[in-house]
């Protein structure tokens, strides 16, 4: 058909009789064209032409039946209604090309008029008119009803699926592990599910409440402003832990997670609330940290929970302005230990928390076990000093009267170290230690008493503590310097030399005595490097007065102590070489003094360094001799030149008549040292009563505050030369 | 509707003009409530060339089908199918190739209820409710399982449904997942609304229609529907006017108009 006109009316003369059928595809062409463009149809034009022959045919012979009888044209225009012609306006085009065609290429026999056959061919339009009409209304009609049908079915399906869809969160509402509530923006309780009836301890408990109902005095307040914001829309939910009062009285602790519904217009419609009941786990981790923060035996609060209420007390940033502490350490419990065994021991002090226990008066006190036999209670905001003795007084008088274990009446009395002060300025472990240290002062005069650490001694602790630390920068910075204490020949008051005694320029504290430091440096080691830079000061210094003194003979000798650690120090006896080396000083210049103490039970190896010292030509003197059990055995075969007597013997010489025990006790040692070639040489020697009780006793030297103080190298210089003079 | 759980129903609300039977409107048909022939009668009042451009794309999605057929392919997965009137693929296909096997997949469920009420006789074509936009929800429907043998060929039908993705739908990688899907000798079939042709006012006023359905239109460039075809070959004679794929007869008039206000194209999966 391509390339042929498109209008019918272009086509030529009808066909001769013969070629009937090709007039009416001629026909059927003609319509198709026509009515095409007006159809939704999915054939092609060829599909669509080949699909009108047949009706053409019906149409054609209707025309020429006898009798004429128009109805079988009906079922062409449903026909074409079939084929997708649906348009109203397809009409025209369908009846006209019928009304123009249909007799000129399908004309009725020659016996037909020709106005019957108009006649006849609009009469078969009326009818293929009333088959288009009927066809369209039931196709239009069972159209509707198709996609209502689809309409309804669809809906059907998305309620069956809601209703599924609902039945399955009901199932999970209802099965849920976790407690859910549902309740409107007033609060008011609308649904619940079974976990949370459970949980409250009952339906009755929760159903028909309102939320606000429940109020528990351990809730936070902050809770009630995140419901607020999140009534008021402003917070789409909040998580909280949250207790709630149960059915029975008791406490359901939850974990809540609250969130907000709204509704499409996002306007808020309820609350949803999502419980989690943690009543069990909290109580386990109750119990865990009851078991952490105290001590198994006695049931007190343990070291750690103490150091936590303490660490809170001194908080600079905490409520709290002052603190009283009482630092109680048993007397005499480890003899009960020792002697009636741990079982006693554990009981008597489960006892003796129980009367500790008994001594608090408030909440703000409380008492805790921080070692074996050592108790400590913690009074936060004391009224004042005297509450807190008042609390020590307390614990003395409870524990006065005998623990009855077993029959047996058993006494223990305690020692109580006091500490009461401003919080914020001192750290936990500062507190403790001055509390310690003044305990043991409660001891040391006699125990079952207490006593409040004063500033001295709290300063004392904590100058010690600090040295320690300080210790190595300040040798690297310079911070010691040696004095020196002239020892005085008794015979002739001439200056023979000088002990030397370090001393620490402290920052902070000022200068420091040996007895401040030394122990300190010993503990940690640091004796050794500070022992040697004494070493090498003194003598240098002793050279130097050997070079002021150009004979010789009288120039001062200096004595330098050695500490029981440097003793047992490998190098000793090389550096003591070394510093003698370097120095130019005679070995006969130096006298090493080392305590008796040091040397007592020393075995031969041990002695070994002091001996080959002693080869060197270094004097080594016997420091505190008579201080500890002197085995005066050993003065035959250990490597001293010199005793140094202990001050203690000097004391009974101060005064006219001397102590004459004392008297005897010198001038027996004098005349033994004597006799193994030793000098001895006496310490503490402050009057001249003294001084001259020593000289008639034979002593070889003195050296003490009478004579001169300890103090720089140039005083020791004057006096040398005072003396000269 | 990615994020509802897949256990939520979509819910249905006639009182929003549904697409499918929007399009059934201009088809002649009656499968439309008043609400879609309202929506149907103010794009055509402002482009009253609808009708032929729906005509012109299901002739050329016809073409296509032929075109598939041709090849040899028997399996056919339509999306966006909308209400099944008349000469829908599976006729056309089942007619060129009996017992060719066809899904359709439409996310209004009022189409899907038709479809199953109209191919409730057809063993070999079936419909199954979901969303282009979820690509893998497609390929893994159990219908999709059931009817197709992704081993072999498929004729994948994207016809007049890509212009209802959005960029931000990422199209691209929708269609890059179906492909994927796809064994070699597969085509895709493309037909996609362009702005262009004498009437663009008119057809802004039907894209406005469109934006009041639950599935705004958005036209696209000859440029624009390149990329969709990454990992085709695209076959002769190109991304081209409806009309002008491989068209049967020679053009109408009115094929001219529609033809400049769609676009088709069939791509070959190597």
């Amino acid at each position: 058909m391509t390339g042929r006109p498109a209008a019918a009316q272009d086509q030529g003369e009808p066909a001769p009789e013969h070629d009937e059928e090709h007039n009416l595809r001629r026909f059927a062409t003609i319509w198709g064209r026509a009515i095409y463009s007006v159809t939704a149809t999915s054939m092609t034009r060829v599909e669509f032409e080949a699909h009108l022959v047949p009706q053409a045919r019906v149409l054609r012979e209707t025309l020429r039946a006898r009798p004429f009888d128009p109805r079988p044209a009906v079922a062409v225009g449903a026909a074409l209604v079939d084929a997708h012609c649906t348009d109203p306006e397809a009409l025209p085009s369908i009846l006209g090309v019928i009304d123009a065609y249909l007799v000129l290429y399908c004309p009725p026999p020659a016996d037909v008029p020709a106005d019957e056959a108009r006649i006849r061919c609009s009469r078969l339009q009326h009818a293929v008119a009333v088959g288009f009409s009927q066809a369209l209304r039931e196709r239009t009609l069972s159209e509707q009803e198709s996609i209502s049908r689809a309409a309804l079915g669809a809906q059907a399906e998305a309620e069956r699926a809601l209703a599924d869809s609902e039945a399955k969160l009901r199932a999970v509402f209802e099965g849920a592990a976790v407690g859910i509530g549902i309740a409107d923006m007033d609060g008011n309780v609308l649904e619940i599910n079974d976990a949370a009836a459970r949980m409250f301890g009952g339906e009755a408990h929760i159903r028909r409440r309102n939320v606000s109902d429940w109020v528990h005095p351990e809730n936070e307040p902050a809770i009630r402003g995140l419901n607020g914001e999140l009534v008021r829309g402003e917070r789409d939910g909040y998580h909280v832990e949250k207790a709630y009062p149960r059915a029975d009285g008791t406490v359901l602790w939850a974990n809540l997670q609250v969130s907000l519904l709204r509704d499409t217009e996002g306007r808020p419609q309820y609350q949803l609330a999502l419980l989690e009941d943690i009543t069990e786990r909290r109580g386990l981790l109750q119990r865990l940290r009851h078991q952490a923060t105290h001590d198994a035996l006695t049931g007190l609060p343990n070291r750690a929970l103490f150091f936590e209420r303490l660490d809170q007390a001194l908080d600079p940033d905490g409520p709290t302005s002052r603190i009283g502490l009482c630092y109680l350490d048993l007397d005499g419990f480890k003899t009960v230990n020792d002697s009636l065994g741990h079982a006693v021991g554990d009981r008597l002090l489960v006892a003796v928390a129980e009367r500790l226990r008994a001594c608090l008066t408030s909440d703000d006190q409380l008492v805790a076990r921080i070692g074996g036999d050592e108790f400590v209670a913690l009074y936060t905001d004391p009224p004042g000093q005297e509450a807190v003795t008042d609390l020590a007084t307390r614990i003395l008088d409870a524990l006065a009267a005998p623990i009855a274990l077993d029959d047996r009446d058993l006494r223990v009395h305690g020692s109580i170290g006091i500490v009461y002060g401003p919080a914020g300025s001192r750290g936990a472990a500062d507190v403790l230690r001055s509390a310690d240290i003044t305990m043991y002062r409660a001891k040391e005069h006699g125990g079952n008493r207490y006593e409040v650490a004063d500033p001295d001694s709290d300063a004392r602790a904590i100058t010690r503590h600090g040295l320690t630390n300080r210790l190595p920068e300040a040798l690297e910075r310079g911070e010691f310097f040696v004095e020196y204490q002239p020892l005085i020949g008794l015979e002739d008051g001439a200056v023979l030399g000088a002990e030397a005694l370090v001393r620490w320029g402290h920052p902070v504290h000022g200068v420091l005595g040996p007895d401040q430091f030394i122990p300190l440096a010993e503990s940690t080691g640091q004796i050794v490097p500070l022992g040697r830079w004494v070493l090498e000061q003194a003598a240098r210094q002793a050279r130097e007065w050997q070079l002021d003194h150009p004979g010789g003979s009288c120039a001062p000798r200096v004595n330098v102590n050695l500490s029981p650690i440097q003793l047992h120090h490998r190098d000793l006896v090389a550096e003591i070489a070394g510093v003698l080396e370097e120095t130019g000083l005679p070995p006969g210049a130096l006298c090493l003094e080392v305590t008796e103490s040091a040397l007592i039970g020393a075995d031969e190896d041990a002695l070994k360094p002091l001996r080959r010292i002693a080869d060197l030509g270094v004097a080594i003197a016997l420091d505190d001799f008579g201080t500890g059990y002197s085995n005066l055995s050993s003065l035959r075969w250990l490597p001293v030149s010199v005793l140094k007597l202990d001050r203690a013997f000097t004391r009974g010489m101060r005064r006219h008549p001397a102590d004459p025990v004392d008297l005897k006790i010198v001038e027996g040692i004098v005349s033994l040292a004597h006799s193994l070639d030793l000098t001895v040489t006496v310490e503490g020697v402050e009057t001249r009563t003294q001084a001259e009780h020593l000289r008639a006793l034979g002593c070889d030297h003195g050296q003490g505050w009478y004579y001169a103080r300890p103090g720089p190298p140039e005083h020791l210089h004057h006096l040398s030369l005072a003396d000269a003079g | 509707m990615t994020d509802r759980p897949s256990w939520a129903p979509q819910g249905i609300d006639l009182t929003v003009p549904s697409v499918s039977r929007v399009y059934d409107y201009f088809l002649g048909g009656s499968h439309n409530f008043e609400v879609d022939r309202e929506a149907a009668r103010v794009a055509l009042k402002a482009f009253p060339g609808i009708p032929k451009i729906g005509q012109a794309n299901r002739a050329a999605m016809r073409r296509a089908v032929r075109f598939a057929v041709d090849r040899g392919i028997g399996q056919f997965l339509d999306i966006g199918s909308g209400i099944p009137t008349f000469g829908n693929v599976h006729e056309v296909a089942q007619a060129a190739a009996p017992g060719a096997r066809v899904v359709y997949v439409d996310n209004d469920p009022v189409a899907v209820a038709h479809s199953k009420a109209v191919l409730a006789d057809n063993p070999d074509a079936t419909i199954a409710a979901a969303d282009l936009r979820d690509p893998l929800s497609i390929l893994e429907h159990p219908e999709t399982r059931r009817m197709l043998d992704f081993d072999r060929p498929i004729a994948l039908m994207l016809v007049a449904v890509v212009h209802f993705l959005s960029d931000d739908d990422r199209p691209a990688e929708i269609i890059a997942t179906l492909r994927d899907a796809l064994a070699p000798g597969s085509i895709m079939v493309i037909t996609h609304a362009t702005l262009g042709g004498p009437t663009p006012e008119g057809q802004r006023a039907a894209q406005k229609v469109y934006q009041r359905t639950a599935t705004p239109l958005l036209m696209r460039t000859k440029d624009e529907l390149e990329p969709f075809f990454a990992g085709f070959e695209i076959v002769e004679p190109g991304i081209v006017p409806l009309a002008y794929w491989r068209p049967d007869a020679p053009l109408t008039e009115d094929d001219e108009t529609a033809a400049l206000h769609g676009l088709a194209a069939v791509g070959l999966k190597a």
